[in-house]
């Protein structure tokens, strides 16, 4: 061989490697070609020293830019381009072919990524809280820890010399200090116009701290201790069209206020988005004389004070400063132990919750839960298509075989199917698209959010597309390295086997799947159980057609006894009263009560409700012990009527009669009441006294006559208050409605996670019906041969069940633990919590079983019951 | 050395150099059979010239630009280790184009009067 080379005259290599170096590489075996054989040509006509040299001079003629520029209009040397063109064509041919398992896939996986864009969307909006306000990561609110007979309960509510405090011993460190009222209704009237929004008193630095865009006028007017501050929904809605600057509108039906300027409606994710109104804090604090006598008294929590930090400084420096604030200052306050630090902005909203002075849970549980959902959602749709890709391996078999016999390598096969699993992706993201843009205003609602699709954001286009391909590569990994490492003879040869472990790895993705399943339901049912829990819970007072309306203007406050009684003369209420709280809140409490056999180190903190005669008759709440208050002793105003949790906090057997002391009196308790929910109805009830307080009152409580159709009744009602109380717009509200109020979180979480887990079991039936489907159609050979042997429908049907069902039910097992850990601690954040009873496992169980049993049956029984001649004729 | 001709009226803006009407004639005379390496053994044998394969890739080129010759993959040959190769052809309108300049050239050598030649 190797004589025979050397006899064989060979062109000069190096001519032949420069052509190779420019020429393009479709056009290289053409020239070549050409350049041997005129080469051997003229070495039989020239000699082969002429012949090399005029192989030279032919590779130089052809290195000119005309023909090393020339495209081919049918090139012969596929392109990655043209690999990939072809890789999709087939894919597209496959998602026809197999029509029925592409709409599984692309219906799954599109409901999984619409999904997992929701939660995406509800968790960036969630961290993303607040951001709205341009000094967002320095500005804190001043917030207290105080312990009070053992617990150390964590408030923002602060003293206001705090305020004083700060600006003086650390003034250097902040930007700016801020002292506000509570956010609450303020009646605004223009002309005939009345108004009634929320708003806050606040320094003059407010909204400069919060950086609100100032639409008309500016905020520096706004030290003018007669100026106000509006949003723009407000000013519209006050003032229509026309200019709302330096008019002069009327608040709570007596002080007058120019409008200054009016500022840019804060996002709906922000926490002051209730604060529609600014109000000088000279107003409040001239307005309210127990506010002017809060200035030195450290005692009373009742203010938010928020600051703005200096640049040089950051959050625990000033926190190690400010610490031990109060309890220099108020030496009588020092046995709470009170100690001051800083909140910032970015935590209010997902870190909210303390206990025993660290912080515990908050939203950002939800925000961890949902996200997790969110993901697992979508990853058992990425199941299912792996699933399905590799059960049907089989048939692609085949494919890969040729693939690799004509040249493929690995790493073309790879691709090939991620090319696949990525177009499947990107149409299923098309159809999630569309499907969040339907859903998005129903998920708003369920939610509470008025989250709006980035659609303008290239930032969100570009996630969107990485998260395509990552859901597309997710999708697609097994089966690409599973196929792909097919050995060609054996594939083609057709002795291809799957061995006894090759359905291993998708039992187990079966097995993932429906555990996160079982688990989200078992949870889900869990989170419903604990609601009704507390929906049943004894109310301990009667809501049907109990209204309350705000006594918010003076001209209300000093006719209401005459409204009282002219409501009960009409006939309209049944009967009236007036209260300081709201029917289920106590909204003020107090720790210097006393009484016989107290523990000296106990705090005597109760919860103060001051209420009329009728009001007991009003909200219809249970005696227990004793009587109401009455008209008829004179001697009541000096009486209490306590709940039953009051009873057992001061240790009372036979509270009646018993003598109280308070603010320097003796107070008789003459009832008990069984106890009505305040605050959460998860939560331990507070300890309450009622008392004869009309000048507490704050709240009008309204028992409609029955007879009287609510709407009718309603109407009347307003006419009636607008006599008396003119000034005002009617508003009014159902104790029922109130009430209800309590469960929205709760009720907000069921709904999520009630939707999550129909979803995550609904992906997995669907890929179980995948996968059923497949496996029928495969062993319809052995069915029909089964069937002609004697096989009846009920043998075929559990030979083509049982694999799942012991799949579904190795799920189980494995999603009962986890569940059951998991619920139990979010469950221990309740006081008033369900057991976690075993019916909740055994029922969730047998319908992860029937529910599997129905999907992969309606597979079974129709290949049990085709005819087998047809099968076996057919194959 | 002009070797341009305008062919004719009606197929203006069509040039032929001298160099691509050979190339042309050659594709011609090979039909069938005709790649780079053919065309120059041809060009070479006919004319008793050297040229590179260069330039006939070249003029090949133009030529199927201007719509002369079309090109398509022949049938595999052994002598190519059983790779197909492009083949040229020269179409109708090239056809047309060489009996054109023939017929040019022929009317002028009848138009040479005979005292010419003395």
């Amino acid at each position: 061989m190797k004589q025979a080379k050397r006899d064989h005259p060979t062109p000069p290599a190096w001519a032949t490697a420069i052509l190779r170096m420019f020429c393009s590489a479709y056009l290289i075996d053409e020239f070549e070609d050409d350049l041997n054989q005129l080469f051997h040509e003229r070495v039989r006509s020239v000699g082969i020293r002429r012949a090399r040299w005029r192989y030279i001079e032919d590779v130089f003629s052809l290195l000119r830019p005309l023909l090393l520029r020339t495209k081919s209009s049918n090139s012969r040397n596929p392109s990655h381009i043209d690999m990939l063109r072809n890789y999709i064509k087939i894919a597209f041919r496959n998602l026809f072919k197999n029509s029925t398992y592409s709409a599984i896939n692309i219906f799954g996986l599109s409901i999984g990524m619409t999904t997992a864009i929701l939660v995406g969307l509800w968790v960036w909006d969630e961290i993303s809280y607040n951001k709205y306000h341009g000094h967002y990561d320095r500005i804190p609110r001043v917030m207290q820890h105080q312990t009070y007979n053992g617990v150390t309960n964590t408030t923002i509510a602060t003293p206001l010399p705090m305020r004083a405090a700060l600006q003086n011993e650390h003034g250097s460190d902040f930007t700016y200090i801020v002292s506000s009222s509570w956010t609450r209704d303020y009646i605004l009237a223009f002309g005939d116009k009345k108004l009634s929004r929320k708003g806050n008193c606040v320094e003059p630095d407010f909204p400069l701290m919060m950086s609100l865009k100032m639409l008309r006028g500016t905020a520096a007017n706004f030290a003018n201790p007669t100026s106000a501050l509006l949003s723009e929904s407000v000013a519209k809605a006050l003032f229509g069209s026309e200019d709302p600057l330096n008019k002069i509108i009327r608040i709570d039906n007596k002080r007058h206020f120019k409008v200054v300027g009016v500022y840019e409606d804060l996002p709906y994710s922000t926490e002051l988005r209730e604060v529609t109104i600014l109000l000088p804090w000279k107003f409040f604090l001239e307005e309210e004389p127990w506010v002017k006598r809060s200035e030195t008294n450290w005692g009373n929590n009742s203010f938010l004070l928020l600051v703005q930090i200096a640049p040089n400084t950051d959050f625990a420096q000033i926190n190690s400063k400010i610490r031990s604030i109060k309890a220099r200052h108020a030496k009588e306050e020092a046995r709470f132990d009170p100690q001051a630090f800083l909140h910032p902005m970015s935590k209010w909203h997902l870190y909210s919750e303390w206990e025993n002075g660290l912080p515990v849970r908050g939203r950002i549980q939800y925000v961890w839960l949902f996200g997790l959902i969110g993901a697992f959602v979508l990853l058992l749709a990425c199941i299912n298509f792996m699933n399905l890709a590799t059960a049907r391996s089989q048939k692609r078999a085949k494919e890969v075989g040729v693939r690799k016999v004509v040249g493929s390598v690995r790493s073309q096969l790879i691709a090939q199917f991620f090319s696949e699993s990525i177009l499947i992706a990107s149409i299923a993201a098309i159809c999630a698209l569309f499907l969040v843009q339907i859903l998005l205003p129903f998920f708003n609602q369920i939610a509470d959010k008025q989250i709006v699709f980035p659609w303008d954001s290239g930032k969100s286009w570009l996630l969107g597309l990485g998260f395509t391909v990552f859901t597309g590569l997710l999708a697609g990994s097994y089966p690409a390295l599973y196929l792909s490492g097919f050995r060609p003879v054996k594939a083609l040869r057709g002795t291809f086997q799957t061995g006894r472990f090759a359905a291993l790895p998708r039992q187990a993705l079966v097995v993932v799947q429906f555990t996160v399943s079982v688990t989200l339901v078992i949870g889900t049912v869990v989170v419903l159980r604990q609601i009704r829990h507390a929906k049943d819970r004894p109310v301990g007072f009667d809501r049907a057609g109990l209204v309350s309306v705000a006594i918010n203007t003076t001209e209300l406050q000093d006719h209401s006894r005459a409204l009282l009684h002219e409501l009960r003369q009409t006939g309209l209420a049944l009967n009236a009263g007036k209260s300081s709280s709201p029917t289920s809140e106590v909204w003020s409490s107090d720790a210097s009560f006393s009484w016989p056999g107290k523990d000296p180190d106990q705090l005597g903190d109760l919860g103060t409700v001051g209420v009329t005669h009728g009001y007991g008759q009003t909200v219809g709440w249970q005696l227990k012990q004793g009587r109401d208050f009455s008209n008829g002793f004179s001697t009541d105003n000096l009486g209490m009527v306590i709940n039953e949790s009051a009873a057992r906090f001061m240790g009372l057997k036979n509270a009646v009669g018993t003598k109280i002391a308070w603010n320097n009196e003796q107070y008789t308790i003459i009832g008990v009441i069984g106890d009505v929910i305040t605050g959460s109805p998860f939560m331990p009830i507070q300890p309450t006294v009622f008392m004869l307080k009309e000048d507490w009152a704050s709240f009008i409580h309204i028992r409609l006559n029955p007879a009287l159709g609510s709407r009718q009744a309603l109407t009347r009602l307003e006419s009636i208050f607008k006599r008396y109380n003119p000034g005002s717009p009617f508003e009014y509200r159902f104790a029922s409605q109130e009430y209800a109020l309590k469960f929205s979180t709760e009720e907000r979480i069921g709904t999520l996670s009630t939707l999550f887990s129909s979803l995550a079991i609904f992906i997995s039936c669907l890929g179980l019906l995948g996968l059923a489907l497949y496996f029928a159609e495969q062993r319809q050979k052995e069915i029909g041969i089964r069937k002609v042997l004697g096989a009846s429908v009920g043998t075929l049907w559990q030979m083509l069940s049982k694999d799942f069902l012991i799949l579904v039910g190795i799920a189980c097992l494995v999603a009962i633990p986890v569940a059951f850990t998991a619920m139990r601690h979010w469950l221990e954040q309740y006081t008033y919590r369900t057991d976690l009873s075993w019916w909740i496992f055994v029922v969730t169980i047998l319908g992860a079983l029937v529910v599997t049993i129905l999907t992969v049956s309606v597979q079974a029984v129709k290949a049990s019951l085709q005819n087998p001649v047809k099968i076996l004729r057919d194959h | 050395m002009s070797d341009i001709y305008e062919t004719n009226n009606s197929m203006k803006g069509t040039y032929l150099g001298e160099f691509e009407e050979v190339v042309l004639l050659a594709v011609a005379i090979r039909t069938g059979d005709a790649y780079g390496a053919t065309i120059v053994l041809e060009i070479e044998q006919q004319m008793g010239r050297t040229v590179s394969l260069g330039s006939v890739h070249t003029a090949l080129h133009r030529l199927q630009e201007k719509g002369l010759v079309k090109s398509e993959f022949g049938g595999a040959t052994g002598e190519r280790g059983g790779r197909s190769k492009r083949l040229y052809l020269a179409t109708s309108l090239g056809r047309r184009s060489l009996e054109e300049i023939r017929q040019i050239r022929n009317q002028m050598w009848d138009t040479i009067p005979k005292i010419a030649w003395s």
